[in-house]
């Protein structure tokens, strides 16, 4: 299929029945623009548990170089879910302005 | 060659699947169409029919089951009824969404409350709008005929879309009849091996069903529309085909003394009881004719106006009524034909709900009462016939 962004994809091209033929390719997609919230850190506090990215439903959240645990904003929806497990209180949720 | 036997349509329906070498049937037994499920399992046990056989725990979970079988890419058969179409109902719109050949046989039932298994049109009004190609049959025959070439249209490249075979529920489906079948090799040769171009494949993986945001929804959406009315020529060169080879022709539109200045218009099994009407009735001189439809999706709009154009009355009967709205097929035809401007008037009536019969007196009566209507006028928009007052 001819690559065109989604915005200039035509119904010609389509493929039958909106089939997805590139494996993945849903890791392209910017969950993070649904966020109203982002997650802030105070990795002063961070043992390094782990359990903010245990229950992140959208397994966004990684170790970062230091080892301390921090979400993808490309994907993090902002639910806030991390900041209410997280044992030691390292992440406030703060409103997305811009 | 094809040989002769007397057989009730709904085993004649299991009979003939078998013959299109399907690989997979899922499907809840639920009357009018329970011999259908019940001959095919006894098939498959037999060994009669190599294919894999899903008794599945409801309708939603056939379609459900069909789904994946015909992304899959394997050959996919499904029947139901009434309330059995009505469960499966959201999955029928991923199967034509999603493109998928699944062929069904729906022996057309009444929808509860009261509970009714006898026959009318509810069911299949209620799933118009799910993109499925629709066609309806009038005897047994026809209903073989058409689940064998339902197989061929569902699977064509250019189609690739569902299709359901109707059939009335008892007046239909538990019909003895005289029944023409075609050999094993026959079939062979007018159905091509199913060969789904995209199937689910762990070598070449693909995604179904995804996520449509406002983006493509769209676009999606009209290039499944296109497709859906791009499938009209198929569908008559299929049926071409078929004529070619087993000398049985259907059109989308079918007529009886189609050129006669009043029209009756019926859907379905009851036609030929209204062929008996119209017979009786051209003996005592009124000049009277049938129309109906063999093609309910794609609607065939060139050929229903071509063949109305020249009639003065169209007399509707349907067999299902959409409450607080016009009869559905009437509303449709009045729709086609509005903007022509050499159209028949159109007097509807609603009859033959949950099994109650419609004779030939009965239609008779109807037409009588059509002319009545058209000459004097009416404050409603339609009548309904038989009922007790």
């Amino acid at each position: 299929m001819v690559k065109k962004k989604e915005n200039e994809l035509t119904w010609k091209d389509l493929e039958i029945g909106c089939i997805v033929t590139e494996p993945g390719s849903a890791m392209a997609y910017r969950t993070g623009d649904w966020r109203s919230q982002r997650p802030t850190y105070d990795f002063n506090k961070c043992i390094k548990c782990g359990l903010c990215a245990i229950y992140c439903p959208e397994g966004c959240i990684k170790p970062n170089a230091e080892g301390h645990f921090e979400a993808d904003l490309y994907y993090c929806k902002g639910c806030g879910i991390c900041a209410r497990e997280c044992p030691t209180r390292v992440i406030t949720m703060v409103e997305e302005e811009e | 060659m094809a040989h002769k036997a007397g057989m009730e349509v709904s085993m004649a329906v299991s009979e003939v699947v078998a013959l299109t070498d399907t690989d997979v049937v899922a499907a809840y037994p639920i009357t009018p169409q329970t011999h259908i499920v019940e001959h095919l399992a006894e098939l498959v046990a037999n060994g009669e029919l190599d294919a894999e056989f899903i008794p599945v725990e409801s309708e939603h979970s056939a379609m459900s089951a069909c789904l994946g079988s015909a992304a899959a890419g394997a050959r996919t058969f499904t029947a139901t009824a009434g309330q059995g179409l009505e469960l499966m109902h959201e999955v029928l719109y991923v199967a034509s969404s999603m493109r998928l050949p699944i062929v069904m046989t729906v022996a057309n039932r009444a929808l509860s409350a009261p509970l009714s298994v006898w026959g009318d049109h509810s069911d299949v009004m209620a799933v118009r709008d799910t993109g499925w190609i629709q066609i309806f049959t009038e005897n047994g025959q026809e209903v073989i005929d058409n689940v064998i070439c339902a197989f061929r249209i569902a699977e064509d490249r250019r189609v690739l879309l569902p299709v359901m075979v109707h059939l009335d529920g008892f007046n239909l489906s538990h019909m003895i009849e005289p029944l023409l079948f075609p050999e094993h090799g026959e079939v062979k040769d007018f159905l091509p091996p199913n060969n789904y171009p995209l199937p689910l494949d762990p070598r070449r993986p693909v995604a179904m069903g995804d996520f449509g945001p406002p983006v493509i929804y769209t676009e999606a959406k009209w290039a499944q529309e296109v497709n859906l009315q791009k499938s009209y020529d198929v569908i008559l060169e299929v049926w071409q085909k078929f004529a070619d080879k087993f000398g049985r022709k259907y059109n989308p539109v079918e007529t009886y003394h189609g050129d006669a200045r009043t029209l009756l218009y019926i859907t379905g099994s009851f036609s030929e009881t209204a062929m008996t009407a119209v017979d009786s009735m051209r003996k005592a001189g009124q000049d009277i004719g049938l129309v109906r439809l063999r093609l309910w999706r794609p609607f065939p709009f060139k050929e229903f106006r071509k063949a109305v154009k020249d009639a003065e009355l169209l007399i509707t009967v349907d067999r299902a009524i959409s409450f607080g709205g016009p009869p559905p097929i009437a509303s449709e035809i009045k729709a086609a034909i509005y903007n022509e401007p050499k159209k028949p008037k159109v007097v509807s009536f609603v009859g033959g709900l949950g099994g109650r019969d419609i004779h030939v007196d009965g239609f008779e009566t109807i037409v009588q009462r059509g002319i009545e209507i058209a000459r004097k006028g009416s404050q409603n928009e339609y009548e309904i016939f038989g009922v007790r007052e």
